[in-house]
Formats: C-alpha cells, structure tokens, sequence
C-alpha cells in the first residue's frame, strides 16, 4: 500500500466545515515563551499546527480530528482549543 | 433525608441528562430509560457516532448483559480468536501466536467501528423512550448553590438550558464538564497518548487468508518495540469484516522526550517490512486519531457530586494491560452501575454526592471495576524503557544465534542467550526488577 501524505489521509474523511468559527486560539505570546510550540506541531496527527518562519503557531482548524492532543501539550494557557459548534467539524463514517 | 434535596424543589425538563452519545453515554441513556425514567441524550455530532473512533476492540459479556442478542443484532465486526503479541524489532519479529477455541464459544471480545456500532446504540435508547437531541453542543453545566454545597442542576447549550435531577457527563477522555466541575485536573503526560489509526480496505477473502481466518472470526495483533520508533507504547492492527484498523498509540511525554513526530511514527508503522505486507492492495477509507488516557486507577478520581456523575473515557476509565487494552468495555460497566446509582438516588429523591454514592459502589463491586484496582501498578511498569526496545531485540538475537546456521559451529541455547544478553544493554538487575516487577503490576 502507497504510504499517503497527511493531506492525503485527511482528504479520505468527510468533514462539515464552519466557516464562520473557528474552534481554536493560539495565545502566541505564551507559546513563544513557554516553547511548547514544537510540541503541537510534533504530536497533532491532523499536522493543523505549523511553525512559521517568524516563530508563531498558524492553524488549520479545518483539518482538526477533535482529538486533544494539542490541548494536553501545549502550555496552560497557551492554547484555547474546545469543540466545534454542534454538527460541525469530523464527521466520521467508520469510527 | 433531613434538608430537601435543591434540585427536587425546581422544576426539571427531564429526569437525567446523558452528554455524549458515545457507549458510556448510550448504555446510561438506555438503563435509565428502561427504569421508567425521563431522559435526554445529547450529542455534539450529527449523529450519534460520529465523533467516536476507538481502536477497536470490545470486549463484549458486559455488553451482553445489557443486549441479550448484541452479537446477532448489532452491527459488529468479527470475533477475535487470534490474538497476535509482537515484538517487532527493524529486522526481526517475535511473536506469541495465540489462537483458542474456547475464544470462540462464549465469544469474548468483538472488533468494532464506532461510527456503525453507536447509532446501532442510540437507535435502542430510542426505542426504549430516550429523546435524541444531535448537532447540539453542551457549552457549560448549570450549576446552583444547594444543601451540600455547589450543585450540578442542568446544562447551557448556546441559548438553551436543560434542567434535570441528574447529569451524565460522557463526553469522552477531554470531558470539558469534569474539568469544569473540578472532577478532573490537568493530567501529566505520561497518562496520556495519542492514538492514530486509519481504517484500510480490503476484500474480506483477502483478509481471511491473510490473517489465517475463516467465518467471522478475527484477529487482534499487539505490537511493540520498533513499530513506534521505540516510542512508549504500542501498534495495533485489528481485523473487521471487510477491513482493517491498524495504527498506532503514542505516550505523549515519551514522543516528545524522544523528539518524534506522531504521523512519522504512524507511517513507519504501517510501512515496516512485516506490517506493509498484511495491507498491500488496500485502500485507506478513513484516517483518524484519539486522545488515550494511560494512566489507569491513578487517573480516576471522584465520579460523582452533586447533581452528577462522570462515566466512561470521561471519567479516565481505561485499562491497559500491555496485552488488553481496554476502553468500551469499561465505559460499558461504568453506565450500567451509574444508572443503577442514579436510580437509587432519583428513588429516594436524593441526587446529592451521597444520595449518587451507589454509582462508585456499584461500579468498583463489578469485575471491571475490581480490574481497575489490580491493574493499578500496570501503568508504571509499561513506561519502563526498555519495553519497548531492548527486550525485543534480545529475543530476536537469541532466536537468530539459533536458526542462523553459518559456517560456525552450534553452541547451546544458554550460551547463545547469554552472549546476546552481554551485548544488549541489559543488565541482571533489569530482567529481575522487571520480571518481579510485571508479575506484580500484570
């Protein structure tokens, strides 16, 4: 079996995007000093975080599987992540 | 009861409110219903299961308990009877192969997929007079100063609120509510992991051949040791019907310790020589991950205030064992002897911590609850190092002395073994503490 891309596997899922909300906010300030940035990046499976060229956390809320991992490594504080509005977000079909 | 109970002086809209439609969820929904009790479901999904991924494998007499014809009526997978233990190393791969007949009849463990097995589930609430309410989010508890203190009385869902004797938090191993409440603290990493896991298609002849079944028979492969780049942990690959669940579980303080990215570790797994083989030709149908809480007894404070009670992931019931890992299970017997605690409570129109107190008895009287205390020392023992490394090699090391027959001559296994045992970091002491050590915690 072809090994796949992030991408890749997140496009195999059906997800209900909310385009008005997003259920995530980095406080890029405490992540800078706390550094637990690498940590988010390294440990999402859904790679919704990415380290940008000047240090900051960008996020792609839209290929969130809801599972909490960033939200166990990251810094108290440093991350204000909860679960997308009701019927929004991962929709899985197998589970 | 002396002082009258808060909540029985308000209004309610129902007797109880499940959050979360998940097994825990479910089964208290269910329980409760079938007492005669007024009851809301409530799930942030579109459909009950649809947030729900789990690795896969139930062990079901619990279950059965609660749906006499579960096997026949839900929509399950296969029955494991092959239980595959591996150590895989990057060249080698020892295993214990352990096939029973006597796993097959009574069936004790069936794999699943979550997203078919819970509106299997919620449609049985239903049935049994549960009210239903999808794609709705619980923001936060309603909570009122009463007699014992501060009390759970409802839920806020957007502008919504929902009053009840009784709240259910089964919202999963993040529970907002348990946090919230005060029930759950901020865990350390080494009671936690993530688990990535995709679901690979493959014609179910296939499979069977592949994995030496036959029928609806199944089989369970337990992985440590390269498969997550040494990693604290595990893989898993787990056969359903016409597919396969395969992934890995990460501890989180070790993938970080060790500098690792979890997709990388994922992808290593799934395309290591002795795994890549077992899903050539397949196709990935689905991709997805979940938070594991790993820390076992330790984890699991108070399930229960006034008001409410935590069940399930929500209230850090899982259990692993090394060889069983186990989740769905838990959250099965933790909602059964909620809904008795709770019935108890709404019977004596008490649902303070006290009046709930029968819920914890219930639940640390049953086997599952009794299996939480004897495995209490099991997480510790897991994050020994050298688990997920060293001892797979020097069993592959000592296998290899012996069947590599080269132009050297034979020694005795002892020595074989002890000369790879010199050249492996291990020392005497490890395998004694060690040894000593899993005998007590396993």
């Amino acid at each position: 079996m072809k090994s796949l891309s992030v991408p890749e596997l997140l496009a195999k899922n059906r997800f209900e995007l909310d385009e008005e909300e997003s259920h995530i906010e980095v406080n890029q300030e405490l992540v800078k000093a706390t550094g637990c940035g690498r940590a988010m990046v390294a440990c999402c499976p859904a790679h919704v975080y990415t380290q940008e060229a000047d240090g900051t956390i960008s996020v792609e809320y839209a290929a969130c599987l809801e599972c909490g991992t960033c939200l166990a490594v990251a810094a108290p504080g440093a991350l204000k992540w909860h679960y997308p509005r009701g019927g929004f977000g991962i929709q899985f079909r197998e589970g | 009861m002396t002082q009258q109970d808060a909540s029985e002086e308000t209004e309610v809209d129902f007797d109880v409110i499940v959050v979360g439609a998940g097994i825990a969820g479910c089964v208290a929904a269910y329980q409760l219903a079938r007492q005669g009790r007024s009851v809301v479901l409530i799930e942030r999904g579109e459909a009950p299961g649809s947030k729900n991924l789990s690795g896969g494998v139930l062990y079901c007499r619990g279950m059965q308990e609660v749906f006499p014809d579960f096997l026949d009526e839900a929509p399950v997978e296969r029955r494991i009877t092959r239980n595959y233990i591996n150590f895989l190393n990057a060249q080698s791969s020892v295993g214990i192969d352990y096939k029973d007949a006597r796993l097959v009849e009574p069936v004790n463990a069936v794999t699943v997929l979550r997203a078919k097995l819970d509106p299997w589930l919620a449609e049985k609430c239903e049935e049994a007079g549960v009210f239903i309410m999808p794609s709705v989010r619980v923001d936060r508890v309603l909570t009122q100063d009463g007699a014992t203190g501060r009390r759970v009385v409802g839920v806020r869902a957007g502008e919504d609120e929902l009053r009840a004797h009784v709240v259910v938090a089964a919202d999963g191993v993040n529970s907002f509510i348990a946090q919230e409440v005060g029930l759950r603290a901020r865990q350390p990493l080494n009671h936690l992991a993530t688990g990535v896991k995709c679901v690979v298609n493959l014609p179910r002849e296939t499979i069977e051949a592949r994995f030496n079944l036959t029928g609806q028979e199944g089989a369970a492969f337990a992985v440590v040791g390269d498969c997550t780049e040494s990693v604290g942990g595990g893989g898993f690959m787990y056969t359903n019907t016409d597919s396969i669940s395969v992934g890995v579980v990460l501890r989180l303080d070790d993938l970080i310790a060790k500098d690792k990215v979890a997709t990388e570790v994922f992808d290593h797994f799934l395309s290591h020589p002795f795994i890549a083989p077992y899903l050539e030709g397949g196709e990935v149908v689905e991709y997805g991950c979940h938070l594991v809480a790993e820390g076992g007894m330790a984890m699991v404070g108070e399930i229960a205030m006034d008001g409410l009670v935590i069940v399930g992931d929500a209230a850090g019931l899982t259990l692993n064992t090394g060889l069983t890992v186990r989740g769905m299970d838990l959250a099965v017997a933790s909602a059964v002897a909620a809904a008795v605690g709770i019935g108890s409570a709404l019977d004596h129109k008490d649902t303070s911590k006290v009046g709930l107190a029968g819920y914890g008895e219930a639940f640390f009287a049953s086997s599952a609850g009794q299996d939480m205390k004897t495995y209490a020392r099991a997480p510790g023992f897991l994050e020994v190092e050298r688990m997920y490394k060293d001892y797979g090699e020097l069993i592959g090391n000592v296998l290899y002395g012996v069947f590599n027959l080269d132009d050297k001559p034979r020694e005795h296994l002892l020595k074989v073994a002890l000369k790879a045992f010199k050249r492996s970091p291990l020392k005497i002491r490890h395998l004694i503490s060690d040894g000593f050590a899993g005998g007590r915690a396993l």
